[in-house]
């Protein structure tokens, strides 16, 4: 899932104080999970933001409502008339979201309500963790199941790093070194020998360093 | 091993000498004199000396230029190289950029987290890693390629060396990690500096018993310390590094005014001690912002004078 962060609400009061109808959006599947983007959350922030205008003396309406997901076409019907009726949208989706209804809704402007952080588990009730950075060419085959692009500092291949201290990454004690956990997984599978294949340099053309990427199915696309 | 670089190093160490290296951190501006003072230090005591690549990610005067500073006034350097801040295009540049200026030394790694240093709101490359480095630089040394296939018109001639840490942790893979670099092509090691020596020695007989010693010419790093503050604080706050209780007890059982002579001797002694070793090929002696010292320590671990090379 995608886990994303509300931003301040000093920051997103800024960006729209100054309309005079504002839609606070809800986006009600992975931010829902991480409590920062659903349709609950976005309740709570248009509340908070109707108390401001009131404390501000501003005569903006604010309006709450939300969808199951804005990163699809098939689920804006239900949502359309709060969104016309508005004329600034902040929407609580991950960038994917947002920029979906800046597509689809070119004439209406679109703010970003929450601040998008990484693609991963939820490790505990309210604990999330990276896992995934969409790399293109997954190499979990080759490490034990544990991806070193993403959770490890250095993305190193071959780790760990020189930094890699008592089962922690050298940049944070609380953050587990994704080497040692390779290294204890091979070794409890009894493969311990494969940490000794070098892994080849990597090609990051279908990473982000390759530009923007694209997944096409010619088959569902008429 | 046979020679394959003009390397004054690996010309001594395949001479079967012990070698003796050393390193010097480059200024936080412009000014070539100060690199050039701390080479005037020790250029007499040691056979050729590392120039650190943003020590610690604090930014500095680049690696190139100082080594081409250190060439210039006849001191042999080891290009220190960090993953951290090049991709393959820089690295492979900056590779060719050292060999036209004949530097014949190179040191592969990763390099420190840029949250330790002055630019931590930085981004960090890590495009490849320093095994990944290794080979580079040998395909470019050995096939006269870069990665990209193409040929190299005067391929880089340098001596390939890496770090190791046998103190770190996971201690399980501290061998098996050394393997793997030999793999890829690394033809010298500089260790981590060494204070726990029942445990480095236990390494290295583990890496003898393998026949990695017989691959590789390993350097035991050391690093006199100055004060029992300096000890505590590489025990307790650097990853990675081991310093025994004793050594602390050792450093704090003597006044203040004498601690950094008590550091010097225990860096002696552990000289003394690992030159028996078999496998040790030699030593980097990193005496940090305190390269005055090196002189005192190479010629009280009776490694001096060094070997003349042509
Ligand atoms: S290797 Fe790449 S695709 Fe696989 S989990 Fe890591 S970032 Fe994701
Ligand atoms: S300590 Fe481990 S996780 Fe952190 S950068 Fe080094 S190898 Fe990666």
């Amino acid at each position: 899932m995608i886990v994303g962060k509300q931003k301040p609400i000093e920051e997103t009061w800024a960006m729209v104080k100054d309309f005079s109808r504002v839609l606070v959006f809800g986006c009600n599947t992975c931010v829902a999970v991480c409590h920062e983007g659903g349709n609950k959350e976005a309740q709570i922030l248009a509340s908070l933001m109707r108390m401001k205008a009131t404390q501000e003396g501003l005569s903006l309406e604010i309006r709450d409502s939300g969808i199951e997901r804005q990163c699809e076409h098939e689920f804006f019907e239900s949502a359309e008339k709060d969104i016309e009726w508005a004329d600034a949208v902040l929407s609580l989706a991950c960038g994917v979201g947002v920029q979906f209804m800046v597509k689809r809704y070119p004439e209406i402007l679109v703010y970003p309500g929450l601040d998008t952080c990484f693609l991963g588990d939820v490790e505990k009730n309210g604990l999330f963790t990276e896992s995934c950075q969409a790399c293109g060419k997954c190499v979990l085959a080759e490490t034990a199941g544990i991806c070193p692009v993403s959770r490890c500092a250095k993305r190193v291949l071959n780790g760990p790093c020189g930094g890699s201290n008592k089962g922690a990454c050298e940049i944070n004690k609380d953050l587990p070194c994704a080497w040692q956990l390779i290294v204890d997984r091979l070794e409890a599978l009894g493969r311990l020998a494969d940490y000794e294949r070098l892994a080849p340099i990597k090609d990051w053309s279908t990473e982000r360093a390759g530009g923007p990427r694209k997944l096409i199915h010619e088959e569902f696309m008429k | 091993m046979s020679v394959k670089t003009p390397s004054k190093l690996e010309k001594i160490l395949a001479a079967g000498h012990q070698a003796v290296t050393s390193e010097c951190g480059p200024p936080r501006g412009s000014d070539p004199e100060v690199i050039r003072e701390k080479a005037r230090l020790i250029r007499d005591h040691v056979d050729v000396v590392n120039i650190t690549d943003n020590q610690t990610s604090v930014t500095r005067m680049c690696s190139l230029a100082s080594c081409f500073h250190l060439k210039q006034m006849g001191v042999e350097p080891v290009l220190q190289m960090v993953t951290r801040d090049r991709n393959r295009i820089a690295l492979q540049g900056d590779i060719l950029g050292a060999a036209s200026m004949d530097i014949h030394n190179i040191l592969c790694l990763s390099g420190d987290h840029q949250s330790f240093g002055d630019c931590a709101t930085g981004q960090n490359v890590h495009d490849l890693d320093s095994m990944q480095l290794i080979q580079t630089v040998r395909l470019m040394r050995d096939e006269g390629k870069f990665l990209g296939g193409g040929d190299i018109s005067r391929p880089p001639e340098m001596f390939v060396g890496a770090a190791a840490n046998p103190f770190a942790q996971p201690h399980k893979i501290r061998v098996p990690r050394l393997a793997k670099k030999i793999a890829a092509g690394v033809e010298f090691i500089q260790t981590q500096c060494i204070y726990n020596l029942d445990r480095f020695e236990e390494w290295l007989a583990e890496a003898r018993d393998r026949g990695l010693t017989e691959k590789v010419y390993i350097l035991a790093g050391v690093t006199p310390l100055k004060s029992v503050g300096m000890a505590k604080y590489m025990k307790n706050r650097v990853p990675g590094m081991d310093v025994p209780d004793e050594v602390v007890a050792r450093m704090a059982g003597v006044p203040k005014e004498k601690q950094a002579e008590e550091g010097v001797t225990i860096c002696v002694e552990t000289i003394q001690r690992l030159k028996e070793v078999p496998g040790v090929a030699g030593f980097h002696v990193m005496a940090i912002e305190w390269e005055e010292k090196v002189p005192e320590i190479v010629e009280r671990a009776g490694l001096y004078p060094r070997p003349a090379m042509p």
